[in-house]
């Protein structure tokens, strides 16, 4: 139901509260990113924008995880087409 | 664009729907509650490719869709009013109320603007402080945190010209309505990622334990939806109902602490009438006592304001997955999305909308079967 | 009980039948085409205008004139990679060039709002006139209007063009057969996203500038090398889609495109997947498609990579149901694509 994109942080600009922003590239279009709900967020950190806002940062490790296992299967099926 | 791409893979797709094709061993109807999974579904054609055994239901959630006609007429309403601007996303724009819609008044001289943010808004309320700004607050437990920010930053700043229309609902109690009804043919659910990179999921795990009923947070693009519904297969499969994450780069079960704070601080849960479900006990987000004076419809004195849906429109047996868009005898012929006669047609997530844009074709191949 | 629905008094109103113009009257899409065919098709009604091309042509004592006509209210009056004068020269340009015509003579009527700046109207009329030499056509007539302050965006232009015809190929969809390849000059929309990122509101950061450019000359240069051109269409408001959409119609042809084969930018993708948008509605101002018969695909290409075009194909005319425009998406399956009722709101969810 909601539309959120991942976007790589490239700064952060205002360290205050609820205000707290930084600058976040998607593809090479840069906007100014509400990151107060998250605090961790560091430069080049991916986080998920929804309507400004970042809701949470990518967890890379787990992203990785479920990319191996893509990869996979798609090996996988690769070598099933082979044989096939 | 990373992490975007890399979910896209034609070959690992076909490798799931292959695994998919496998596990299921019988029929099998899995629900997803969220606007954006209905479009990817739907564009990426996946409905098509999936095996016939797997039924997809497209629930209530797209939070434009299911914003009652009053909060519309409110809206309205406000936008008509002078020395006010209302602010809107911008898919909220073409949904009619009970006469019009919000471009229509746009047309006619009323002051509505589409904006990215609820921010943006804010910007609005600083820069006119002789101008009333409204901001249409829609949307579900992902958008709340964002609405309430803007709230509670009008407050710190005393930006007594801000206000929103609050029409924000909760996803869990819509479930449990659809659980709950008699004809409900759900077997299993897709749980909306964004929601829960918010809420995280243990209210999910309550569903599971009252329900038996299994969930998987799963995200949008079209491998990660075709990983949820085999992960839900394979449970289903197992008789072993539980919630799963297969969105893990993205939700934590106890999903975003500061969020939560921040909606719990500004937002109170009240009763809220979904168009097409009528009233649910809980399931809505109202402003809390401090922070009534942004509450627009106390502002304008629209509290009371109530009006009935009306109408041959099914959209409410559509968003409760009783029915399917192709089931409705008004679709594609009295209903389209320049003549929309509910919800579920006028927003591009709507599951009528998105039947509508992607697979008008199929729809007419079957209407010839049957006339056959 | 469909009957019992039927009777109930309380349904919305049908709202394609808006009282008042809409924005969305003029976003490219099906409310536009409404309205041209049911205002303006109706009531000039004559077999020029029936032909649904960019420009009418013209019989003339023995010679053929091709004849064009659009305005342009574009926001910002200045923009990444352009301005409305570059715009209302190259436009009209293209719509000659997209009929296959050799650009001549131009006509400028501009509609000025009271308060302008006369510095910022002089700037329009000398990058004007810079596109017009770069395009060779020449302005040659014009009018001047000024209303009331608020009552329009700083400056309106229209523009007319007068081309000529010098060969005898009707480029037109009705020459589109099965087995023709769709190829297309570049990336697509560049020109949308970069007049939204200068717009007031949005707040983009970017180096995305808008695709503006005069194709007359890569036209006549395909023409010259004996391309055999069967259709060619420039795709402006509506985008790759509609430009796709109209010709199907038009030529009552089935068009296949393939997803993966359609040039985006990556800051033209991070804009649109950010705001919900579709790329293939998003408007361009130098990109067009042009459709050859298969053994013409590849000398097309190879001439418009010599004119710096990253030109590549991007579809086919297949056997399909006629009038329709499908797509195969990223994972294989494919899809209808539709013209959009209006404009594109940005999506929340």
């Amino acid at each position: 139901m909601c539309l959120a994109i991942p976007g790589r942080i490239i700064s952060l600009d205002n360290l205050e509260g609820m205000m707290r922003s930084g600058r976040v590239d998607f593809g090479g279009i840069v906007k100014q990113i509400n990151l107060a709900f998250v605090p961790e967020a560091g430069i080049n950190d991916y986080v998920i924008v929804h309507a400004g806002f970042a809701i949470s940062v990518l967890d890379e490790e787990e992203a990785a995880r479920t990319l191996e296992y893509i990869a996979e299967i798609k090996r996988a099926e690769e070598s099933g087409d082979g044989e096939g | 664009m990373k992490y975007l791409d890399e979910f896209r893979d034609p070959i690992a797709a076909r490798a799931m729907l292959e695994k998919i094709s496998v596990a299921a061993s019988r029929e099998w109807t899995i629900m997803e509650v969220c606007g954006g999974q209905t479009h990817s579904i739907l564009k990426n054609g996946l409905d098509r490719l999936l095996p016939r055994r797997i039924n997809i239901l497209h629930g209530p959630g797209c939070p434009v869709c299911v914003t009652p006609i009053e909060m519309i007429d409110r809206a309205i309403e406000i936008a008509q009013r002078p020395g006010v601007i209302l602010c809107s996303f911008g898919d909220m724009l073409r949904v009619p109320g009970s006469r019009r819609d919000l471009l229509s008044v746009k047309a006619e001289g009323g002051q509505v603007r589409t904006v990215y943010s609820p921010l943006d808004a804010l910007e609005m309320a600083r820069k006119n402080r002789d101008l009333e700004i409204v901001f249409f607050a829609i949307g579900f437990e992902t958008t709340a945190p964002v609405n309430a920010a803007a709230v509670y930053q009008a407050a710190t700043e005393h930006l007594d010209n801000f206000s929103i229309l609050s029409a924000q609902v909760l996803v869990p109690p819509a479930i449990e309505v659809i659980l709950n009804s008699e004809d409900c043919r759900v077997n299993g659910f897709l749980a909306a990622g964004h929601v829960c990179a918010i809420t995280g999921y243990s209210d999910y795990e309550e569903l599971v334990e009252n329900y038996h009923t299994p969930f998987v947070i799963t995200g949008f693009e079209p491998l990660d939806i075709l990983q949820g519904i085999y992960m839900t297969v394979v449970m289903l499969e197992e008789g072993r109902p539980a919630v799963n994450n297969q969105y893990r780069r993205v939700v934590r079960r106890d999903g975003n602490p500061e969020a939560k704070r921040l909606m719990g601080k500004v937002f109170e849960r009240v009763d809220r009438k979904w168009r097409g479900l009528g009233n649910i006990p809980g399931s809505g987000l109202g402003l809390r006592a401090e922070y009534a004076a942004f509450d627009a419809a106390r502002k304008f004195g629209l509290e009371q304001y109530e009006k009935e849906e009306a109408g041959e429109c099914i959209s409410g047996l559509i968003l409760q997955g009783l029915k399917k868009p192709f089931d409705c005898p008004a679709f594609s012929e009295r209903c389209t999305p320049e003549h929309p006669l509910g919800a579920t047609m006028v927003s591009s997530e709507g599951a009528c909308a998105a039947y509508y844009h992607y697979s008008l074709t199929e729809f007419q191949r079957i209407k010839k079967n049957r006339n056959e | 009980m469909a009957e019992e629905n039927n009777k109930a008094t309380g349904c919305p109103l049908p709202l394609s039948n808006y009282p008042r113009i809409l924005l969305a009257h003029g976003g490219g899409g099906r409310l536009m085409h409404q309205l041209i065919d049911e205002i303006f098709r109706a009531s000039f009604d004559n077999p020029d205008l029936e032909t649904g091309h960019d420009g009418a042509i013209l019989g003339w004592s023995g010679n053929k004139l091709v004849f064009t006509t659009d305005s342009y209210v574009v926001d910002p009056l200045f923009f990444p990679g352009g301005d409305i004068g570059m715009l209302a020269v190259y436009g009209t340009v293209n719509d000659l060039a997209m009929c296959g015509a050799r650009p001549r003579y131009l006509s400028a009527s501009f509609i000025i709002e009271e308060g302008l700046p006369v510095e910022t109207l002089r700037m329009v009329a000398e990058s004007m006139h810079r596109a017009a030499v770069e395009a060779g056509i020449a302005i040659v007539t014009g009018d001047t209007k000024v209303v009331e302050h608020g009552h329009g965006h700083g400056v309106f232009i229209n523009t007319a063009g007068a081309g000529s015809l010098e060969h005898d190929r009707y480029i037109h969809p009705s020459k589109v057969v099965p087995g023709d390849v769709v190829i297309i000059n570049g990336d697509i929309g560049r020109h949308g996203i970069a007049v939204m990122s200068a717009r007031e509101g949005m707040q983009f950061e970017t180096e995305i500038e808008s695709d503006l450019a005069p194709l007359a000359a890569t036209v006549a240069r395909l023409m010259e090398n004996g391309v055999e051109i069967h259709c060619l269409r420039d795709l402006t408001r509506g985008g790759l889609a509609t430009g796709l959409i109209e010709i199907a119609q038009t030529g009552k042809v089935s068009v296949v495109i393939e997803e993966k084969s359609i040039p985006v930018s990556g800051p033209v993708r991070g804009a649109c997947e950010m705001l919900g948008y579709d790329p293939l509605y998003i408007a361009n101002e130098g990109r067009f498609v042009c459709l050859v018969p298969e053994k013409d695909s590849g000398r097309t290409i190879e001439i418009m990579r010599s004119l710096s075009w990253p030109a590549t194909i991007i579809g086919r005319v297949g056997e399909g149901q006629l009038g329709l425009v499908t797509m195969i998406g990223a994972i294989g399956a494919e899809r209808i694509i539709d013209m959009l009722s209006g404009e594109q709101l940005p999506r929340i969810c």
